[in-house]
C-alpha cells in the first residue's frame, strides 16, 4: 500500500498554513503505519481541538474528532470497548497538556494501550498565537505582549513521572528517526507518548522572531541531540531526542479482562 | 420460597437494576453524593455479565468515555449529581451533535455550587434542558417511586437508542436514597429497543450522517466495517466539518425535529382522579409522593383534587398539560425549586393566572402540609 492510500483526498486541501510542521508529522506517521503493514480498518484516530486535531479528518481511518483536551478520555471509552483496535491520539501541546493535562496524566497512570502524539509547536495556532503550557518563560505571544512569565512543562519528564511505559521525543527535522520512533510507539503495548517538536512559523515564528519554517527546522537540528550524547554533556541546554522510557507493564484492558474473570468466578461460586 | 425478583432497595439500586435489564454494557463515572451507589453497584455487577466499568478522573472524562464506548455499539450510562452534571455539559452537547446514544443519570441535590450535597432538590430541571450551549433538543425523564425508576431507566435506554440522543434521568436525593419495594419484571416483559444499524454492506459507500426520510439515522458500529468521521462541528452527510449555511441549518433542524416531532411517543406520565378535578396538582419526582398524599386525603373528604405526575419533563408535554388542566379552576405545581416547571405549566395552560406554586427550597423534603398551606391560601381559607 502507498502512503497516499491512507489519505481521504475528498477532504483536501487541508487547513494548515504554509510551512506548518503538522504535515510532516502526518507524513511520518503514515510512513510508520505503512512500514508496519497496518490496514486502515484496524486504526482508530481520536483527536481533540486545534490545528493538530484536524489531522484525523484527512486520514482514512476510523476517525473521531472530539472536544478540546478530551481526546484521551473519548479514546479510553473506544479502547475499552474494542481492545483489538489500534488507537492513535494526536494532540496539540495546549490540547494535551493545558485543558487536557488531567486526562493525560491519568491515561498514563492506567497504562491503557493508546499512542499519544503531542505535536508541540509551543503556541495556540488555531486561535491566533496565544501562549501554551509549552511556550516557555520569556517567549512572546498575543496573550503575553510583555513576554511570558509561565514556565513550560517538560513533556517527557511529565509523561515519565505519570507512569507512561513508552516515552520518546523527536522533531519534524529528524523525519527518519521520527518514523522509527512512531513505529515502536504504535507497537508498544501500553500508554505511549511521543512528543514531536513541530514548527508554527505563522504565530510562534513571527511573534518570537525566529524566522520562517526553514529556520525553525534548522533550529531543531542545532538545538537538539541524541539522548546521552557527548554534545549534551558539553551543552546541557540541548534538547534530547530518542526513546527515554520503554518498559513492560500490565496493560489496562488486559487487566480489566482479569476483573471480568474474577467477577464471573465470584457468581459461579455463589 | 425465595423470590429473587422482589427486592427492598434504594432508588439508586433500582436504577442499576433497570439499566442492567435494558442491556447496559459500559459505565464510566466519578464518585459524587447522592449518586455514588450507582457507580459502586455497577462496578460489582457489570463485569459479572462481561460488561465494563471504569472510574474516570472526573465527570468530564466519564461523559467522554461513555460516548466513545457507545459509538462502538454499546449501551452506555454515567451517573452523577449537580456539580458533576455541570462538568458534563460540554460533552453532553457533543452527544447531541454527533447523535450518540447515552444515558446520563443526575440524582439531584441542592445547588448552586457545592450546595447541600446530602439533601434533596429539584433545581436542575432547567439545566437539564439548557445546560449545554446552543440550540438543541434533549430528553429528560424522572420518576417518583422505585417501580417507575426501574421502568423509566429502561425507557431512557429505549428512547436514547431509538432517536440517537442523550437521555437525562433526572432523579432526586429522596428517590435515590429512599428504600422501598421493587418487583423486577421478567425478561421480555418490558420491550427493549436496539439502535437502527445500517444495511450498507462492507466496501459500499456509507453515509454516517444521512438521515432516512423518517429522520432516523442508521448507525455503523465505529471501528468495524465502515470507516467514517465523527465530529462536534457542524458536518455533512460524510461527517466531515462544514460551514455551508444550508448544511448548518439542515442539521440543526434535524437535531431538534427528531425529538420535537416525537413528543407524543416520548411523553410518559401518570394521572390520578383528574377527570372531575377542580384543582389539579402537577408534580414529578419525589415531590409527587407528597402531592399524591394530599390528593388521596382530600378526596376522602369529598374534595375534587387530582394529580398529573409528569415523568417526561423535556421535551415538555405542553399539549398534554393544556388538555389535563383545561377544566381545572386552579393548577398547583408541586416541586422543590423556585418554579422551574411552574413556568412551563403557565406557558401550557389557557389562563396562566390560575397556576400556583407549592415548593420548598431549603433542602427539606416537601411535605403534604406544605402543599395544604398553599391550597388554603388559594381557597381563601387563610394560612
Amino acid at each position: 500500500m502507498a502512503v497516499k492510500d491512507y489519505i481521504r483526498e475528498r477532504f483536501f486541501p487541508h487547513i494548515w498554513c504554509p510551512g506548518c510542521g503538522h504535515g510532516i508529522v502526518m507524513n511520518s506517521l503514515l510512513r510508520a503505519l505503512n512500514e508496519l503493514g497496518m490496514s486502515k480498518n484496524e486504526i482508530v484516530m481520536v483527536s481533540g481541538i486545534g490545528c493538530s486535531a484536524r489531522i484525523s479528518g484527512y486520514l482514512d481511518f476510523h476517525t473521531l474528532h472530539t472536544l478540546h483536551g478530551r481526546a484521551l478520555a473519548f479514546a479510553t471509552g473506544v479502547k475499552m470497548s474494542r481492545p483489538e483496535l489500534n488507537l492513535i491520539v494526536p494532540m496539540g501541546d495546549g490540547d494535551a497538556l493545558a485543558i487536557g493535562g488531567n486526562h493525560f496524566i491519568h491515561a498514563a497512570r492506567r497504562n491503557i494501550d493508546l499512542t499519544a502524539i503531542v505535536m508541540n509547536n509551543r503556541i495556540y495556532g488555531m486561535t491566533g498565537g496565544q501562549y501554551s503550557p509549552l511556550s516557555g518563560y520569556g517567549t512572546m505571544a498575543t496573550t503575553a505582549p510583555y513576554t511570558n512569565i509561565d514556565h513550560a512543562f517538560d513533556t517527557v519528564e511529565l509523561a515519565t513521572a505519570a507512569g507512561a511505559t513508552f516515552v520518546a521525543r523527536s522533531t519534524t527535522y529528524h523525519v527518519q528517526q521520527l518514523t522509527k520512533i512512531l513505529k515502536q510507539a504504535v507497537l508498544h503495548e501500553g500508554f505511549s507518548v511521543v512528543e514531536i517538536l513541530t514548527q508554527c512559523p505563522t504565530y510562534f515564528g513571527r511573534k518570537n522572531r525566529v524566522g520562517g519554517a526553514v529556520e525553525m527546522m534548522e533550529s531543531y537540528k542545532k538545538n537538539t541531540t541524541s539522548i546521552g550524547s557527548k554534545a549534551k554533556k558539553e551543552n546541557p541546554d540541548l534538547i534530547e531526542r530518542g526513546i527515554f522510557v520503554q518498559k513492560e507493564m500490565p496493560e489496562y484492558c488486559d487487566e480489566y479482562d482479569k476483573v471480568i474473570e474474577r467477577a464471573k468466578a465470584k457468581i459461579a461460586n455463589e | 420460597m425465595k423470590k429473587d425478583n422482589i427486592k427492598f432497595i434504594q432508588g439508586n439500586e433500582a436504577c442499576v437494576e433497570g439499566a442492567l435489564y435494558a442491556g447496559l454494557d459500559f459505565f464510566a463515572g466519578y464518585p459524587i453524593t447522592p449518586s455514588t451507589e450507582i457507580a459502586e453497584l455497577l462496578s460489582l455487577r457489570l463485569p459479572q455479565k462481561g460488561g465494563k466499568f471504569i472510574q474516570m478522573e472526573d465527570e468530564i472524562a466519564s461523559m467522554c468515555a461513555i460516548i466513545g464506548a457507545s459509538l462502538t455499539g454499546n449501551k452506555v450510562m454515567t451517573a452523577t449529581s449537580g456539580p458533576g452534571f455541570s462538568l458534563m455539559q460540554e460533552a453532553l452537547g457533543y452527544a447531541v451533535m454527533a447523535e450518540i446514544p447515552c444515558v446520563v443519570v443526575n440524582v439531584q441535590r441542592g445547588g448552586p455550587s457545592t450546595g447541600i450535597p446530602t439533601h434533596v432538590s429539584q433545581g436542575d430541571v432547567n439545566q437539564a434542558r439548557w445546560g449545554t450551549h446552543g440550540d438543541h433538543a434533549i430528553v429528560t425523564i424522572t420518576a417518583s417511586n422505585h417501580q417507575d425508576v426501574f421502568k423509566t431507566t429502561v425507557d431512557a435506554f429505549n428512547i436514547s437508542e431509538t432517536y440517537r440522543t442523550p437521555v437525562i434521568l433526572l432523579y432526586d436525593e429522596v428517590v435515590g436514597h429512599m428504600r422501598e419495594r421493587l418487583v423486577v419484571p421478567k425478561k421480555g416483559e418490558l420491550p427493549l429497543a436496539q439502535r437502527l444499524r445500517t444495511s450498507v454492506k462492507e466496501g459500499v459507500d456509507y453515509h454516517p450522517y444521512l438521515p432516512r426520510e423518517d429522520g432516523r439515522l442508521p448507525m455503523s458500529d465505529f471501528g468495524a466495517v465502515h470507516r467514517y468521521n465523527v465530529t462536534g462541528l457542524f458536518h455533512d452527510m460524510w461527517g466531515f466539518p462544514s460551514d455551508n449555511p444550508d448544511i448548518v441549518h439542515g442539521l440543526l433542524r434535524h437535531l431538534v425535529d427528531k425529538i420535537q416531532n416525537n413528543v407524543h411517543e416520548i411523553t410518559r406520565y401518570r394521572e390520578y382522579h383528574l377527570k372531575d378535578a377542580e384543582i389539579v396538582l402537577v408534580s414529578y419526582g419525589s415531590s409527587a409522593r407528597s402531592a399524591n398524599h394530599v390528593v388521596v386525603s382530600r378526596r376522602a373528604r369529598g374534595e375534587r383534587l387530582g394529580i398529573l405526575e409528569l415523568q417526561t419533563l423535556w421535551p415538555f408535554p405542553y399539549d398534554l398539560v393544556r388538555e389535563k388542566c383545561a377544566n381545572a379552576k386552579y393548577v398547583v405545581v408541586v416541586e422543590m425549586n423556585m418554579g422551574q416547571i411552574m413556568e412551563e405549566v403557565r406557558r401550557a395552560v389557557d389562563r396562566p393566572e390560575k397556576v400556583f406554586l407549592a415548593n420548598r427550597i431549603d433542602g427539606s423534603f416537601i411535605k403534604p402540609t406544605d402543599i395544604r398551606s398553599i391550597l388554603r391560601l388559594i381557597q381563601g381559607k387563610g394560612v
